[in-house]
Parts: structure tokens; sequence; C-alpha cells
């Protein structure tokens, strides 16, 4: 009786995969079914076309800005990735390391900012910017990420080197080492994972953000994926839906692939976030 | 000559209130009284121009944040007079409120300097001790490699923070109040008046909190209990392929969120799209995915769970397999079912790791305005809102109100009421993270 109850169960429980698999894959398929099949057609009958065709990829890179949206969004990832890292790791160091005056009011002063969410602050920001002749600039929105990073950033970071053991230093303080070369030989070498883990998250934050360049960026040859690939299916007059297909197949590989190689680490930097708790 | 220069630096100098209240009332002179010439003349000279240039600006600033303007811009016989700009103003005066605490910051350092260098000079033992010195160098080491992230972080989040504040006490909006064709006033606490006693205002507000409220709870506790469910079935022993499913079910995760979003977009479309298609091919109506206030609630449930539940899968099943076997085996020595394995054992051992998580996805969540910007853009209409649709959330209520209505003012109290609330729930957050207690 019990095992004929456990059969049934583990049958239940494959049926129930089989049927999140295929509610996880439907919408990609679609995706790159929509992006081969010929035709401008929301409704495709069948998932995988008959005569599929690169042509949409071809008019996608012919007659939209698609590459340069691309360019946009790399560019503003990667200098917002250097820019934020090494703020949040001097920041974070001399948090860690050094006691100063004002140590523990900066500390929560962070913490405060943390919980004002930044683009509460939309038109305060804009207004800058606009005033200081950046808006529609990418060093703008690159220079409101990075500040925008520090304060995560630099209590995640500082966490971790808070739990790196002095003795370490002080043998090499011994050793005669100065504070520059603690710093390097001693303290990056084994923050690794941290680094690690930020420089991910200012690469991957740009990526995904919309807000942020829906209000600093104007110009549509200033735009970032997100909002060109918005721009293709919002507007209800225009039918660029298999645009929009293979705009998203190709935006959404290599970002894809990038997740999956370090999905440990993104992973395991939240969870050992938590682990504190 | 050596033995010279020391009593003449341990002959008594001046007395150190003189040297500090001189310095006070004007930079340097205590310096000059201490008989350092060289800073004593750098302090005067930069003093001097400061009170020249800088404090008439400074003045301006201040006074334009405190009257935001006296004349617009108007047309004066047929030809344009630029006038003030309230909003300009009073992010000018914001930035001359943090250059003059800087400034009387560094005034207080000098005289405390002047003070200090005649206290040491005339005091027996002469010099300072080498560990104040050491801290002093460690302080300004620590304030070098802050201050690139403190400058940035000031223009970035904190003038942008209290620009935000202000706002919301004045009458910055359309269409009476838009500068440069007219000025802004401040109006004190009236704009929340209106947000609480205004019934149009106030029903706007209370239905967007309550579905937000709603909705950040439901979405997190879907994607926990779905996540936690499918990691235990994958989990189970009795199941194969067990890398297949974790693999293909972490996909979503890894997809872009953003394209995900905009792709169920598509496929929801009520008249066009592909799922109502896949619906009426077998038979049944089509369902009013996005067109139905209640309706579009659900998809956004949906869609997020098909975004998020992924992560909290895998983060679960890195928790359980952290759970220790023999816990298990015991409790089945002592005779516990199943059920009682998990509500005894796993359940408690899963939300003990993964409660800061929950937090966290919950403030997130509160705010996703992706989802339901991209989604939804906050549809279907509801007429009985204030520049909202039925599925809008206070955040992308915000963002219409600001770049679509330029209703400032409002905006601005309402970011400021979600602060209070977000900020309690994140005060109890960390109140019960160890992190926040720091060990040394």
């Amino acid at each position: 009786m019990a095992a004929i109850k456990g059969r049934v169960a583990v049958l239940g429980i494959y049926a129930a995969l089989i049927g999140i698999l295929i509610a996880t894959l439907y919408p990609l398929v679609w995706v790159v079914g929509t992006s081969l099949n010929p035709g401008n057609s929301l409704l495709i009958s069948s998932m995988l076309p008959k005569n599929p065709t690169l042509a949409h990829f071809a008019a996608l890179l012919r007659e939209t800005d698609f590459l340069l949206w691309y360019r946009n969004t790399l560019v503003i990832a990667v200098a917002n990735m250097l820019l934020s890292t090494l703020l949040v790791t001097v920041t974070a160091y001399a948090f860690s390391r050094f006691r100063f005056k004002g140590r523990q009011a900066g500390l929560i002063a962070l913490l405060v900012l943390q919980m004002f969410p930044g683009f509460l602050s939309i038109m305060a920001l804009f207004v800058l910017l606009l005033q200081t002749g950046l808006l529609n600039t990418h060093l703008g929105l690159i220079l409101i990420y990075a500040g925008g990073s520090v304060s995560f950033g630099v209590w995640v970071m500082k966490g971790y080197f808070d739990s790196i053991p002095r003795s370490i230093e002080e043998a090499a303080i011994i050793d005669g080492a100065g504070r520059k070369e603690l710093f390097a030989r001693i303290m990056l070498p084994l923050s690794v994972p941290a680094i690690t883990f930020v420089m991910l998250t200012s690469f991957i934050g740009p990526v995904m953000d919309f807000i942020l360049p829906q209000i600093v960026l104007r110009s549509s040859e200033k735009m970032t994926l997100a909002q060109g690939l918005y721009g293709m299916v919002s507007d209800k007059t225009n039918s660029s839906f298999s645009l929009f297909a293979a705009g998203s197949v190709l935006a959404a590989l290599p970002i894809t692939a990038l997740y999956m190689a370090f999905q440990k680490y993104l992973i395991h930097g939240l969870s050992a976030g938590a682990d504190k708790g | 000559m050596k033995s010279n220069v020391t009593t003449m630096a341990n002959r008594p100098l001046s007395r150190p209130w003189t040297a500090a209240v001189l310095s006070a009332a004007c930079a340097g002179g205590g310096q000059l009284l201490n008989r350092q010439y060289a800073k004593g003349a750098l302090f005067l000279s930069v003093y001097a121009i400061g009170v020249a240039f800088i404090l008439p600006r400074l003045y301006e600033a201040i006074r334009g944040l405190i009257t935001l303007g006296d004349e617009p811009t108007r047309i004066v016989n047929g030809a344009l007079v630029k006038g003030d700009h309230s909003i300009f103003m009073m992010i000018d005066g914001l930035i001359a409120l943090f250059v003059a605490a800087g400034l009387v910051w560094l005034h207080v350092l000098n005289a405390v300097d002047a003070y200090r260098q005649a206290a040491c000079k005339s005091a027996a033992s002469g010099g300072r001790a080498p560990g104040v010195r050491l801290a002093a160098r460690e302080g300004r080491t620590a304030l070098l490699l802050l201050l690139p992230a403190f400058v940035l972080v000031l223009f970035v989040s904190v003038i942008p923070m209290l620009f935000n504040i202000l706002t919301a006490f004045t009458d910055y909006s359309s269409p009476n109040h838009i500068p440069d064709r007219s000025l802004v006033n401040w109006i004190g606490w009236g704009t929340f008046v209106r947000l609480f006693t205004e019934p149009a205002w106030y029903s706007t507000f209370t239905g967007i909190l309550l579905w937000n409220v709603v909705w950040a709870a439901l979405s997190t506790l879907t994607v926990f209990f779905g996540g936690l469910l499918v990691a235990l079935m994958i989990n189970h022993p009795k199941v194969r392929f067990k890398k297949l499913w974790r693999t293909t079910f972490i996909l979503p995760w890894a997809f872009p969120a953003f394209i995900a979003i905009l792709v169920f977009r598509l496929l929801f479309n009520g008249a066009l799209g592909p799922i109502n298609g896949l619906l009426e091919q077998i038979g049944l109506p089509a369902v009013p995915w996005l067109a139905d206030p209640t309706m579009a609630k659900v998809t956004i449930l949906l869609v997020h769970f098909w975004i998020s539940m992924p992560f909290l899968m895998a983060l679960q099943s890195g928790i359980l397999t952290t759970i220790p076997k023999d816990l298990y085996e015991a409790a089945e020595v002592d005779g516990a079912g199943g059920r009682a394995k998990f509500s005894r054992i796993t359940m408690p051992h899963v939300l003990l790791a993964t409660s800061p998580i929950l937090i966290m996805q919950f403030a997130s969540n509160f705010n996703n305005f992706n989802l339901i910007y991209m989604l939804t853009d906050g549809g279907p209409a509801n007429p009985a809102y204030f520049f909202a649709g039925s599925t809008d959330i206070l955040l992308s209520w915000i963002y219409k109100m600001t770049l679509e209505q330029n209703q400032f003012n409002m905006a601005s109290a309402v970011s400021i009421v979600m602060f209070v609330l977000i900020a309690s729930i994140s005060v109890l957050n960390y109140s019960r993270t160890q992190s926040f207690k720091e060990k040394d």
C-alpha cells in the first residue's frame, strides 16, 4: 500500500516537473521562433517555423539603432563596473581597517541612504544633470549608478574585509610591509569572491535597468538596450514584433551565458550576506 | 644650535584661548600669534578670498533658497526678460548650504589648531605625544580614501534626497507653478494635507498602497513557497535527472528580466496574443490577461513567479543540502513521519536561513518598477484614480506624476511617506541581522 502511494507521489512529481518545464521553456522558444518566422505576425501557428529566415536579424541590424544600443549598454555597464568596484573597495577598506572620527556615523548614513531608493529622487537628478550639462550623457548615468552602488556595496565588502583576520596583516607589518602593500598583497587577493560579486552586480545592474536610462538618456543614439527594446513593443501602432524578437535573442544570449557562468558567485554572494543573520 | 631651537619652542607663546579667539575672529590670526608665520599667512589669505568672493555668492544662493525667486520670466514690450528659476535656485541653495557647512567646519578646525598649537608649545613637555600624531595620520589617510565616495554620494544621493524632501513643501506642480514661466513658493505641509484629506488624492493613495502591500506580500510568498516546493520535488530521492531539471529551471533567472517582461507583454496580449490564440485553438474562451483589473494583477503575479522562482529554488536547494542527514535519521528512529520531518526540521531550517532574504525580497518587490511599468504600464485605466491605473504601485505612480504629469510636489510627498514605510521595514530587517552589530 505504502509502495503504491509512493509511486503515485513520484508520478505526480514528474507530472509537475514536466509542467514547469513547459511553462519555463514556452516563452523562450516562442521568442526564438518569432525571430526566425517570416512575416510580422504576433500569432505564429508553429513554434518551429517551416521556413526559418534570418531576415529579421538583418533588418534589425540595418534599420534600427540596435548595435548602437548594444554598444551603449556595454560601455555604461563596463564603466560602472570599474568605477563602482574601485570606489566600493577603497571605501570599504577605509571603513574596515581605519579608526577615525565619524566612522560609525558614516556607516549609519550609508545604511539610511540605502533605504532611500535612489530613483525616488528622479526629478532632483534630472535637474542636477540638466544644470551640470550631464543630461543625455552616459557619464551622467554612470556617475548616478556608481554613487548609488556605494551604500550597498560598501556594506557587503566591509563585512567581507572584517572577516579577514588582522593577524595576517600584523605579521606582514612585522615583515616591513606598508599600507599599500598590505592592501595590494593581502586584502585584495583574499577578497576575490567579494570583489567578483560587486563587479558582477555593478555590471548587471545597468544592463537590466530601465528607469534611470529612461530619465537620463533622451535621444535615440544614446539609448540602452532596455529602452530600445521597450520602444519596439510599447508603441501600439508599431508592429515590429519580429524585430523585437530578433533583438531579444541577440541581447539575451550573452547576458544569459554570463549569468549561467557566474551563477555560483551571485547565489553565494547573496546567501553569504544572509548567513550572517 | 639645536638646544637654542628647543628653548625657543619651549618659551611660552600665548595663551591658548587668546589664540583660538583670534583665529575664530579672523582665520590665521591665532597662528600668527603662535609665530607660525607661513601657516598664518596662508590661512589669512584663504580667509580673505573667501570673505571677498565666496561669501557674497553663498549669501545670494541661500537667499534664493529662502525666497525661491522674485520675478518669473516674462515678456516686456515684446522682448523676453529672463526671470528667476525657482528650482535652479533651490538646488544652488542646497549646494551652498553644504559649502557653507564645509567652510564653517574648516574655520572651526583653524581655531582648534591655533588653540592646540599654543597649548602644546606652552606645555612643559613640549611637542605632541607620538600616539596623537599617528592617530591624526590614520585619520587623514582614511579621509583621503573616503573623499571620492563622499563627494559622489553627496551629489548623487544626499542632495537629490534633500531636494526631494524640500519639494514636498512647495507648490511645484503643473499647471500653475512650473518655472520659469511662473515661480514656485513654499507652502509648508499643504501638500501632505491635500494627500490625506482631499478624497480623490486620498483614495488613490490608499488604493495604490493597499495593492502595493498585497502585491509585495503575495509575490514574495508565492515565489518562496513555489521555489521551496520545486526544490523539494527535485531533491526527492526517487526523482531522476536532477541536473537536467535544475539547469532548465534556472534558465528564467539567467534570462534578462526586462526582456522576459516584454515577451510576456506580447504573449498575454488580449487580441493578438499567442496564449489566447492557443486557448481558442483548444476551444476555450479568450482571457482578458491584461485588460481586466483583477486578471491583470494575477498576470503580474504569474510573470513574477516565472522570473523569480528559479533563484529561490536554487537558493533553497543549496540550503536543503546543508541540513544534516542524521537529524532526519534520528527523527525516523523516534517514529516521525514525512509531515513531521518537514514541519519540525526542514521548515525551521529553511526559514532561519532565508528570513533576511525574504525581507530583502519583500522590499525589492515593493518597488518592482520594471515589472509593473513594462508589463502593464499601470493599466488598465482606473477612472477613480488620479494619474494612475489599476495595477500601478507607488513607485510607478510617482514616476508618472513626475515625468508625465509634472505633479512634482505631490510625487515628493508620496515618496516621503513611502520612504518612512520602507525605512521602518528595513530597520526591522537590520536590527535582526548580526552584521550590523559590530564585533570590535
